[in-house]
């Protein structure tokens, strides 16, 4: 798989590392009250879909940003690379 | 039809023609007692159990492609019980004792063959780790023996002892381990369960649950909808999808595992061996092809085949402890979909829904636990009863900070 790293370009995916479904971004906010189910939820529960997944990669072996990873899971195919923080600063910061 | 050497003489001189079929191809019925999802080896071997020791009627088999082309069928056909846990290591040293009786039990050839497993170690902090290995598995009543390097060089002299980086100072031997034929492990189930009456019903794709005040009545499939007053769900590398449609998420990411066979070559593996300083493991089949394979490829995936990045990290691994490898041509290669659970380790068990039972969360080792997963989940679809080896196996572990982690890898699928 090579992915279009949107700084860098179209880099091998060996010099990337994956974390997973992109929902990890919304933690629970640990400040808030009664969370414990929320927060098993945010650890172990996952959608993991046939299809469509927003996913994040870390280009560790790059320049170690972060990326959201659009692939289908059945192809393989990568839709869309965005830059994490850039997603986070416009859809609200992860508590 | 019973399998003897005095049948396969009488078949050789009458032109092979009096084999028949080894189960037959039922049309479903409206409605059974108990109906197992999925027909690899966990599901056959559930309902061969179901109706072998807890003497259920009436059951069904639903598989949505063909027998035996999931996992089963694509496996590297190792079996081993080499766990540190005490959950996981009574639960495969039951596996593998119930896998020494597997071809009398059920009067089919699978070519199990207990040529031992070797893990080999790097320094002395892995060996330490695995003589606590050793012990755990001595406890549980398994084999397991600790090698240096002088009993290995005997061996397997071929190991790469002196590399600079990874010298190999010896390994941890499970003799009784092995390797057994994956198919023939899916056809004698199949076999011996539809002897049992059991319907096996391919080509039947479980689309939906009907489901009224919590409680599972029937399933839509592809061939109509099926009524039972229990389902069985047992369709490893599938179990987020089809767990979707009775409206469960689970703590499982699906994941590719890809597997090698080189060119056929005259023996020289003894048994199996695994590296222990990366991912990577070998054996020999009988036919002669070396048989390897290493990490998973990381990324949530249904495709049943990976990519580069792995190929050639399994093949680095190979070439750094077993240098005359790189002579050998591949053959073949292939990817499996595996069900990687949360913490590592599977689960059998009850699922909130009334009904419906899940068996599922394999990881890259369930061809292994075969026997003993149809085992414990027939039990408790039986009994409505968690197996005394499978008590450990709950759904909400992870909600009540039970985990059952090997490795100690925490809530990372693509890293156990
Ligand atoms: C490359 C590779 C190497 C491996 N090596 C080893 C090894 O050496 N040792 C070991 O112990 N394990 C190994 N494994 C793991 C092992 O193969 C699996 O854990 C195990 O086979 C999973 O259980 P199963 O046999 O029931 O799965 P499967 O054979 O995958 O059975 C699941 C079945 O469910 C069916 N299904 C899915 N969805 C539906 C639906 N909606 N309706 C009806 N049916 C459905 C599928 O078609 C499939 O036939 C390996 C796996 C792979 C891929």
């Amino acid at each position: 798989m090579k992915i279009n790293h949107p700084l860098l370009g179209p880099r091998n995916e060996s010099e990337f590392t994956i974390l997973g479904d992109a929902k990890l971004l919304n933690r629970p906010n640990i400040l808030e009250s009664n969370q414990a189910q929320a927060f098993y939820e945010y650890l172990y529960l996952r959608d993991n879909p046939i299809g469509m997944h927003r996913e994040l990669w870390f280009h560790e072996q790059g320049d170690r940003s972060w990326l959201i990873v659009t692939r289908n899971t059945l192809t393989h195919e990568i839709s869309k690379v965005e830059l994490a923080a850039n997603v986070v600063n416009k859809e609200g910061q992860a508590k | 039809m019973s399998y003897s050497a005095i049948k396969v003489i009488k078949e050789a001189f009458t032109g092979h023609r009096g084999w028949k079929p080894l189960w037959r191809r039922p049309e479903p019925k409206p409605e059974y007692d108990i109906i197992v999802i999925g027909g690899g080896g966990h599901g056959l071997a559930t309902a061969y159990y179901l109706a072998s020791e807890y003497k259920n009627k009436k059951i069904a088999i639903l598989e949505k492609g063909w027998l035996g082309g999931g996992n089963i069928g694509r496996n590297t056909t190792i079996f081993r019980s080499n766990y540190l846990l005490h959950d996981n290591e009574k639960f495969y040293e039951m596996s593998l004792k119930l896998w020494e009786k597997f071809e009398q039990d059920l009067n089919y050839n699978a070519m199990i063959s207990q040529r031992g497993v070797i893990n080999l170690f790097h320094s002395d902090a892995q060996r330490d780790a695995y003589v606590r290995r050793g012990n755990s598995m001595l406890i549980n009543g398994a084999d397991a023996i600790l090698l240096n390097e002088d009993d290995l060089r005997k061996k397997c002299p071929f190991l790469n002892y002196d590399n600079a980086r990874f010298p190999i100072q010896g390994g941890l031997w499970q003799p009784r381990g092995g390797t057994i034929r994956h198919d023939a492990v899916a056809w004698g189930y199949a076999r011996a369960a539809d002897q049992l009456g059991v319907d096996i019903i391919e080509n039947c794709e479980v689309t939906g649950f009907d489901i009224q005040n919590g409680k599972c009545n029937a399933v839509r499939t592809n061939r109509g909808t099926i009524k039972a007053k229990k389902f069985g769900v047992a369709v490893a590398g599938s179990s987020s999808a089809v767990m979707a449609n009775a409206g469960l998420q689970l703590p499982i990411e699906s994941h590719v595992l890809q597997a090698f066979v080189s060119e056929g070559l005259k023996p020289i593996i003894p048994g199996v061996i695994t590296f222990g300083a990366g991912h990577f493991y070998i054996s020999q089949s009988d036919k002669g092809g070396l048989v390897f394979g290493g990490d998973i490829d990381g990324y949530n995936s249904y495709a049943q085949r990976g990519n580069m990045t792995v190929v050639e990290d399994v093949c680095e691994g190979g070439m750094a402890v077993m240098p005359m490898i790189g002579k050998a041509r591949l053959l073949r290669m292939w990817g499996g979909v595996m069900d990687m659970s949360m913490d590592g380790s599977p689960i059998i068990d009850r699922t909130p829904i009334k009904g419906i039972y899940f068996n599922g969360g394999w990881c890259y080792g369930g061809f292994k636990a075969t026997p003993a997963s149809g085992k414990c989940f027939a039990h408790l679809l039986a009994t409505d009863e968690s197996h005394p080896n499978a008590k450990a196996y709950l759904l909400n572990r992870f909600e009540k900070g039970q985990m059952i982690d090997e490795k100690g890898m925490g809530a990372q699928p693509n890293l156990h």
